[in-house]
């Protein structure tokens, strides 16, 4: 057993991709499906508080691209479920894990999304902050979740853009849609930097992580690029993160920060945020009440699989 | 500007405006995420059907009037659309059954559109059509799988079609707009679109063990802007934005 581990390890250290039907360490099969699915999930959760804005859309072209953007949600959290089943899980027990509330997903969408303005600062910030940590996962070392990875990570930086250009035209536009785009800002800033994970001396995962190659940079690196990669593009906004110990610092190279509120953080994970229950409520109605569906299409399906078998034993 | 054209871009673009804005209200909800991609493609489609109509709505309009002038901007009883597209997401078999009674109509509704004098017109039909063929072989598979699936889906997708079955009639109405329309060859012949509809609805239910429903009374009046009461709420989130923050660029 310690041979196969040792030849799996040198295997990863050589930068080689493991496939569904290699032989991996069952943690490291575990900690795939965890974080995979907990991807997956959280593109689906994450439909919800944008879906929220569909039918409230301010124009057409708004309305065609924002529910194009949560269609692509759907396609990933299919991709992901895909990329887990492969791991010997079926998408049956994934969603029984969320809806039982086993498995977690991305705390930022228990956050409400209140004003139009939060379209543009979830598409800027949130997805923003999502492709900083999937283009990491582009080579992770598990084939299938690195190949998904790939193809999302495009159809992200395309939702990024759409987002940005969301804010911009807002702070482009009257007093009120500029104050609308501050107030997102406000809102949605601390809770996109919690999306990188607790500090990386809390990370309980982080170590064996990288040291598998499922993760290839820590929660804090990412967590600073993606102010560094921000704050710029918030003075062409010309709005302000709401952060007053906010400050570029030369000799780091780095903008220095304040302290982010770990205990909200905990709070939300920990199921009390603002819309957890909702979230979760949500996704499980549409789940039990589209049973009677599934169980139809199976039922149908059974039908006209007998009704061939039939033709071909009468023929 | 040629009123008339101009009242029958809002005819044809408002049931896919009415519908569209029903089936997006299901995105993030639906019984599995292969069925809410779908409806939200059906959607989407829909949505860009009714940029092209609008838009050439607002080109004959003049006064540098814009597709979401037309679309955000009227009152109530200015709206066209049939009462079958504006009812509720009551459950999927309402939302199939209102989906399946609604494209076997724009099909050959975008049959005899392509054929329109009105080289705008007959090009959006030219495009639609494309997606609408997707539209019905989406729905009418799903009548079939909830008709002939179990006894409960048979059950609920009988009751669908009961409930839904009054609204049918209206699609056929002709208007005295559509009559005018037809006879410059610009509009469709609605006689024509039935004897498709009534063949195909009736090889369709018969494919899912449905009852064609044999009730007499029938509902109208959203083509000539008296709706159900459920369109009031639909435009109050429909227009919330720009009736809250008017004559903003967004």
């Amino acid at each position: 057993m310690q041979d196969l581990e040792k030849a799996f390890q040198a295997r990863i250290d050589a930068g080689e991709v493991i496939e569904p039907r290699d032989w991996m360490p069952e943690k490291y099969r575990k900690t795939n499906i965890r974080q995979i699915s907990q991807h997956a999930h959280s593109e689906v959760v994450g439909m919800l508080p944008e879906g929220n804005w569909i039918t409230r859309a301010p124009s057409l072209r708004r309305k065609v691209a924002l529910l194009a953007k949560i269609q692509d949600e759907a396609g990933h959290g299919l991709y992901l479920y895909s990329a887990a089943e492969t791991l010997g899980i079926s998408r049956d027990e994934l969603y029984d894990q969320l809806h039982t509330g086993k498995a977690k997903y991305s705390s930022i969408f228990n956050y409400p999304s209140l004003t139009w303005a939060d379209m543009g600062a979830i598409g800027w910030l949130v997805d923003g902050a999502a492709i900083v940590n999937q283009v990491m996962l582009t080579r992770t070392s598990f084939g299938p979740y690195a190949r998904a990875m790939v193809r999302i990570c495009k159809e992200e930086s395309f939702h990024q853009r759409q987002g940005y250009e969301i804010m911009l035209t807002l702070c482009k536009g009257t007093e009120v849609q500029k104050q609308m785009a501050q107030d997102a800002l406000n809102r949605w800033w601390w809770p996109s930097l919690m999306m990188f994970g607790p500090p990386d001396a809390e990370s309980t995962h982080t170590e064996q992580s990288m040291k598998w190659r499922i993760k290839r940079k820590s929660n804090d690196e990412l967590r600073q690029y993606f102010i560094d990669m921000t704050i710029p593009q918030a003075e062409v906004l010309g709005i302000t993160v709401p952060d007053p110990d906010l400050k570029w610092n030369e000799e780091r190279g780095h903008y220095d920060f304040g302290e982010i509120d770990w205990d909200e953080f905990w709070q939300v994970v920990k199921g009390h945020g603002p819309c957890n229950k909702q979230r979760l409520d949500a996704r499980k109605n549409a789940w039990n009440e589209g049973e009677w569906v599934r169980d139809a299409a199976v039922a149908y399906a059974e039908k006209q699989a007998n009704k061939q078998e039939q033709i071909a034993v009468a023929g | 500007m040629n009123d008339q054209l101009y009242q029958y871009l809002l005819l044809l673009g408002d049931n896919p405006l009415i519908l569209g804005h029903r089936l997006s209200e299901l995105c993030g909800h639906g019984p599995s995420l292969e069925t809410d991609i779908a409806l939200t493609n059906i959607s989407l489609d829909l949505f860009g059907q009714v940029r092209h109509y609008f838009q050439y709505a607002a080109k004959l309009n003049g006064e540098n009037q814009t597709e979401d002038d037309v679309a955000f901007l009227r009152y109530e009883h200015q709206y066209k659309n049939t009462l079958l597209v504006e009812q509720p997401n009551t459950d999927f078999a309402y939302v199939i059954g209102r989906q399946f009674l609604f494209d076997a109509y724009h099909l050959p509704l975008l049959e005899q559109l392509m054929a329109s004098k009105d080289k705008q017109i007959s090009a959006i039909a030219h495009k639609s059509i494309k997606e609408v063929k997707y539209h019905h072989r989406f729905s009418s598979e799903w009548v079939k799988r909830l008709g002939d699936g179990t006894e409960a889906s048979h059950q609920k997708m009988q009751t669908a079609i009961e409930d839904l079955w009054p609204f049918v009639a209206e699609l056929f109405e002709e208007t005295p707009l559509e009559q005018a329309m037809k006879e410059e060859g610009i509009g469709a012949d609605l006689s024509q679109v039935k004897e498709k509809y009534d063949a195909d609805v009736q090889n369709i239910f018969e494919l899912a063990q449905l009852q064609r429903p044999d009730h007499q009374y029938t509902q109208s009046g959203g083509k000539k802007g008296v709706h159900s009461e459920q369109l009031g709420y639909i435009l109050a989130d429909l227009q919330y934005m720009q009736r809250a923050y008017p004559n903003m660029t967004w």
